[in-house]
C-alpha cells in the first residue's frame, strides 16, 4: 500500500444532502447511547459515495462536527483504511485485482489495458477523463478472476481485449453490465451446473 | 490483598494494579516506552514484557492485571530474550542520530538499548524517513525518531484536553501528527516534550543549547503564576537554559505550564544590570552609592505620609518582609501595597484569599462553581486539576460566565451579579445544588472580586456557605485563585491598606496625593506619572522602569533564594540557580544597604537574621489567624451588573514573560490563530 496522499486542492464547502443526512441519522441510531462517534466510518462512506469517490477535508471537518468528535480523530480513521479516497479519483473508480489468483490468470493484461486505455500510473486523474485506476488486494472474486471493481460493481472472466472494450463504454459514458464476461451465472462452473441438479433455487 | 511472587519473592499488593506496577512494588524495574503512570495505558511499545509461569508467550506487563497467585520473572533467559527482540524491531527504523539529537544523554531509548538491546543490527534494509511536522514555536519535531509509543497523544487527549494530536496512516506509514499540521492550542502542550521517551519531540527553544551532563541542575519554585510549580532550573554558567518539572502530587503532578517552562530566555533580555539616574529623559549609569544618596536626599525632603511603597507580582516574602520593614521603621510609613487593582480583600482571616480546598482536594468535590473566573489562563495546573476531576468523577461543573473552552464541558449561567445573589437568597436551583453537595467547590476569581459588587458577592458567598455548612474543619469550599506568585505571600505580610476604600494607596496615587514612589518590581501598574519621583527596582526594563527616576537592578526569581506563597497558602523556597547580571544585586540586600543609609544602620545583619524574623513573623501571623468577627451582609452595596472577566494576556502577564522572545512566538500564533478563524 502506499502513502495516502492528501489532495492540495481542496473544495472549501462540504455538506451532505438531505437524503445523505437522513441516512446518516439513521446509520447513528444503530450504536448505543454514548458511542455515536463509532458511526465515523459508516458515514465516511457516505461522504465519499456523495462526492465522486473521494473524502475532502471539508468532509471530514463536517463529520467531526456531525458527530460532535476531534477533526483529527475522524482524520486518523479516513487515513488508516486504503478504502477511503483522501484525493479524487474520478467519478469512475476502477479496482483491479492482483492477488496471486486473479495474478495467475492474467489480472496485469487487464492492469496493461487499464494502462492503455486511462493512464499509465495508478491513482493518476488526466484531464477530460473522470476515471482512475488502481491495484488492489484481493475483492474476494477470486472464483471469477481475473476481476476489476468499477465504483460499486464487480466486472469478471476478462481478458485485455474485454477490459479494453469495457473501459471504452465507460469512458464514453456509458453503463456496461457487470458481472460475467463469459456467459456464466454468478460464480457457476462454465456452461452447466454440475452438482445439485435436483435443486430448484441453489 | 493479593499474593504474588515476583522472581521467587512473595508480595502483596492491593487489587485493580497491573503486573507492571505490581513488579516495582517488590523493587523490580521493567523497562518501558509507552507506559505512564498518568495516562491511560496503550500497550503498545512492548517493551516491558515478562515472563508469567503458565503462559506459553510473553506478557506485556503495563497492560496485564496482576492475579492472585501469578509467578512472575523478569530475569529470566526467556524474557531477556524477548526485550532483544522488541528493542530489535523499535531500532529498526530508528535513525542513528543521537550525537545531533537533543534527547541524547536523557533519552530512554538510549538508556535501554544500552542495558537490554542486543549490540549490533541485523537490519539491512532502507530506514524509513519521515517528514517533519509542525507542533508550533515549543515542540521540535523529528518524526523519523519517533517510536509510536502515543504518550504525546493520551497527554493531548486526557491531559490537556485538545485532542489535536493523533496518528495517521498505519503499520510503517503511521505518522504522528496535529490536526493538518497546526500548533497546538494548549496551555500545556511543552509536556509533551517530556514525555517523549526518545528525541521525536523536543524543546525548539532549547535546541542544541546544551546537553544534560553539562548543566546545573537546582530545585527551585516557579513564579509565573499563584500555583507554585514545583521546578528543576537547568543553568550553565550565568545562562537559565531551561526549566523542568519536578514531581509534587500536591500541586503540579508532573506538568508545568508552557509559561512556566519557556518563560526563562526572558532572563536574558532586557535586564537591568547598573543603577541608573533619569536626567532630562534619558538615563545615565550611576554607582550605587550615587543613587543611594539621591534617594536618601529625597527620602529627607519628603513627608513620610507623602511616600509609597508599591510590589510587585514576582517579589519574594523576605524582600517583601524588608521592604515592610524599611518603610516602618525607616521611613514610618505605612502606605505599602500589593494589589493592581480594586480587588476586595478581607484580611481579618487567611482563608479570605485562599484557595481553602487545596488544589488536591478538586479530585474529592463532587460540585465546582466558576464565579468569574478563567482558570485556563489564571491558573493553568489548576485547570488541569478541574479536567481530572471532571474525566475520574464527572464532577459538574458550572461557571458564572461563558468563558471559552476551558478544556472540559460546563454550564454557564448569564454572567450577571444577578445570579449570584439570588443564588445566596436561595431562590437559584443552584443553590440546592451547592446544599445538597457534600464537598462543593466555590472559585471566585480576581475579576469578580475587583468588580463593584465585589464585597457583596464575596462576603454573602462565605455567609452562605457558612450558614449551609459547607465551610467546617474537614472542608472550606471558599476558593480564591490568585494570579500572581506573590499576592498570598504580600497578603500575608499584611502588605495592604483597607480604609475607606478598598485600595486606599492606589486611589491617592491616582489622585497625586504622594510624591516619591517606591516601586518593588511593579510592572503592572496602570497609571499615569505626573510629578512623582519614581524609584523602581527590578529585574527587567520593562513598564515600571520606564517612568521610573532612579532604578535599582534587582535579581529575578532564579537568582536569589527566596519563600513564596502559592494560592493554597503553602510556603514554599525557591532556590538560587544562577547570579543576577552586573552590578545587579539581590533585592533584599539592596533594600538593607539602602535602610543602612538612610538610617545609618542595617535592618538585618545577614539572611539568616532576615529569614528567621519572616518566619518568626508567619508564624505568629498563622496563630493569630482565629478572628471571628463576621460581616454583616446585609449592609453590603450590591449592583447588578455584569461580570467582566479580565482578558489576561496570558504569555505577557508579567516582565519576565515580556522579555522572552519564545513567549512573543507563542503570542503572535495564538493571535493569528484567532484572527484567521481555521480553528471552528
Amino acid at each position: 500500500m502506499t502513502i495516502k496522499k492528501i489532495c492540495k486542492e481542496q473544495p472549501e464547502h462540504f455538506e451532505l444532502t438531505e437524503k445523505n443526512i437522513e441516512k446518516a441519522k439513521k446509520i447513528i441510531t444503530n450504536y448505543p447511547e454514548g458511542k455515536q462517534q463509532s458511526a465515523v466510518m459508516a458515514l465516511l462512506y457516505l461522504a465519499q459515495s456523495q462526492n465522486e469517490n473521494w473524502i475532502p477535508l471539508a468532509a471530514m471537518k463536517y463529520i467531526g462536527k456531525f458527530l460532535n468528535i476531534p477533526y483529527i480523530k475522524v482524520y486518523e480513521v479516513a487515513t488508516f483504511y486504503s478504502m477511503y479516497n483522501l484525493s479524487p479519483v474520478g467519478k469512475n473508480f476502477i479496482q483491479v485485482c492482483t492477488t496471486t489468483p486473479c495474478m495467475i490468470r492474467g489480472a496485469y493484461k487487464i492492469v496493461d489495458a487499464c494502462k492503455e486505455k486511462i493512464s499509465n500510473n495508478e491513482n493518476e486523474l488526466l484531464e477530460g477523463k473522470n476515471c482512475s485506476w488502481v491495484e488492489v488486494e484481493c475483492l474476494g472474486a477470486c472464483v471469477n478472476g481475473p476481476m476489476m471493481q468499477i465504483n460499486n460493481d464487480y466486472f469478471e472472466d476478462l481478458d485485455k481485449e474485454k477490459t479494453l472494450k469495457i473501459l471504452d463504454q465507460i469512458l464514453k459514458g456509458n453503463s456496461p453490465k457487470p458481472g460475467s464476461y463469459r456467459g456464466r451465472t454468478n460464480s457457476e462452473p462454465e456452461k452447466n451446473r454440475k452438482t445439485l441438479l435436483d435443486t430448484k433455487n441453489a | 490483598m493479593l499474593k504474588l511472587k515476583v522472581n521467587n519473592k512473595d508480595i502483596e499488593i492491593e487489587e485493580g494494579l497491573t503486573v507492571l506496577q505490581a513488579c516495582e512494588k517488590a523493587g523490580v524495574e521493567i523497562p518501558r516506552f509507552c507506559y505512564h503512570e498518568k495516562l491511560s495505558i496503550a500497550g503498545n511499545c512492548r517493551m516491558c514484557l515478562v515472563e508469567i509461569e503458565k503462559s506459553p508467550k510473553p506478557v506485556a506487563s503495563c497492560a496485564m492485571p496482576a492475579t492472585e497467585g501469578m509467578n512472575i520473572k523478569t530475569n529470566t533467559s526467556f524474557v531477556e530474550k524477548s526485550r532483544k527482540g522488541v528493542m530489535e524491531f523499535l531500532l529498526a527504523n530508528h535513525p542513528l542520530d543521537c550525537p545531533v539529537c537533543d534527547q541524547g544523554g536523557e533519552c530512554d531509548l538510549q538508556d535501554q538499548s544500552l542495558f537490554y538491546g542486543v549490540d549490533k543490527s541485523r537490519y539491512k534494509e532502507n530506514k524509513r524517513a519521515v517528514a517533519e511536522k509542525n507542533m508550533g514555536p515549543l515542540i521540535k519535531t523529528q518524526m523519523t525518531r519517533c517510536i509510536h509509543c502515543t504518550r504525546c497523544i493520551r497527554f493531548a487527549t486526557e491531559i490537556a484536553g485538545v485532542p489535536e494530536l493523533g496518528a495517521i496512516g498505519r503499520g510503517e506509514n503511521m505518522e504522528i501528527t496535529t490536526y493538518l499540521e497546526k500548533s497546538m492550542e494548549s496551555e500545556l502542550s511543552a509536556n509533551v516534550v517530556d514525555l517523549c521517551p526518545v528525541g521525536a519531540l523536543t524543546s525548539k527553544p532549547y535546541v542544541f543549547e546544551a546537553r544534560p551532563w553539562e548543566l546545573k541542575k537546582t530545585e527551585s519554585i516557579d513564579v509565573m503564576d499563584a500555583i507554585g510549580s514545583n521546578i528543576r532550573v537547568d543553568t550553565y554558567g550565568w545562562e537559565v537554559k531551561r526549566i523542568l518539572p519536578r514531581i509534587n502530587e500536591d500541586i503540579n503532578e508532573e506538568w508545568i505550564s508552557d509559561k512556566t517552562r519557556y518563560a526563562c530566555d526572558g532572563l536574558l533580555n532586557q535586564r537591568l544590570d547598573t543603577p541608573l539616574i533619569k536626567y532630562n529623559n534619558k538615563f545615565d549609569k550611576a554607582s550605587w552609592n550615587e543613587v543611594n544618596n539621591i534617594i536618601k536626599a529625597k527620602i529627607k525632603e519628603t513627608s513620610s505620609d507623602k511616600i509609597c511603597g508599591l510590589t510587585g507580582d514576582l517579589t519574594n516574602m523576605e524582600t517583601l518582609f524588608i521592604f515592610k520593614e524599611f518603610f516602618n521603621k525607616c521611613l514610618n510609613s505605612k502606605n505599602l501595597e500589593s494589589r493592581n487593582d480594586d480587588v476586595y480583600l478581607n484580611p481579618e482571616k487567611r482563608e479570605n484569599y485562599l484557595f481553602n480546598s487545596h488544589i488536591n482536594g478538586i479530585e474529592e468535590s463532587d460540585f465546582i462553581f466558576l464565579i468569574g473566573s478563567n482558570p485556563r489562563y489564571e491558573a493553568t495546573i489548576l485547570n488541569a486539576r478541574i479536567r481530572k476531576a471532571y474525566l475520574k468523577n464527572k464532577t459538574k461543573i458550572v461557571s458564572s460566565n461563558n468563558v471559552g473552552d476551558l478544556t472540559y464541558h460546563y454550564d454557564f449561567l448569564k454572567g450577571k451579579t444577578g445570579d449570584i445573589k439570588e443564588i445566596v437568597e436561595d431562590k437559584h436551583p443552584l443553590s440546592n445544588i451547592i446544599k445538597l453537595s457534600k464537598k462543593p467547590l466555590i472559585i471566585l476569581g480576581q475579576s469578580v472580586l475587583s468588580s463593584n459588587s465585589g464585597r457583596y458577592i464575596f462576603e454573602s458567598i462565605k455567609y452562605f456557605l457558612k450558614k449551609n455548612g459547607k465551610i467546617n474543619n474537614e472542608w472550606n469550599s471558599l476558593n480564591i485563585i490568585s494570579e500572581n506568585a506573590s499576592t498570598v505571600g504580600s497578603f500575608d505580610l499584611g502588605i495592604f491598606q483597607n480604609n475607606n476604600v478598598s485600595n486606599q494607596v492606589l486611589s491617592n496615587l491616582k489622585n497625586q496625593k504622594y510624591e516619591l514612589v517606591f516601586l518593588l518590581g511593579r510592572d503592572n501598574l496602570k497609571f499615569k506619572k505626573k510629578n512623582e519621583f519614581i524609584i523602581y527596582q527590578g529585574s527587567h526594563g520593562d513598564k515600571g522602569a520606564e517612568i521610573a527616576d532612579i532604578i535599582l537592578p534587582g535579581s529575578a526569581y532564579t537568582e536569589q533564594n527566596g519563600y513564596f506563597t502559592n494560592l493554597e497558602g503553602k510556603l514554599q523556597k525557591a532556590y538560587k540557580a544562577s547570579y543576577p547580571p552586573g552590578e545587579a544585586r539581590e533585592d533584599w540586600k539592596i533594600i538593607n544597604d539602602l535602610a543602612e543609609v538612610v538610617n545609618n544602620k542595617k535592618l538585618f545583619n545577614n539572611r539568616e537574621e532576615l529569614e528567621s524574623s519572616l518566619i518568626n513573623y508567619l508564624n505568629l501571623m498563622y496563630e493569630k489567624n482565629n478572628s471571628t468577627k463576621e460581616t454583616d451582609v446585609k449592609d453590603l452595596v450590591f449592583e447588578n451588573e455584569n461580570i467582566i472577566i479580565n482578558n489576561i494576556d496570558y504569555y505577557y502577564s508579567n516582565s519576565i514573560a515580556r522579555a522572552s522572545k519564545t513567549m512573543f512566538k507563542c503570542r503572535n500564533e495564538k493571535t493569528k490563530l484567532e484572527s484567521t478563524g481555521t480553528e471552528g
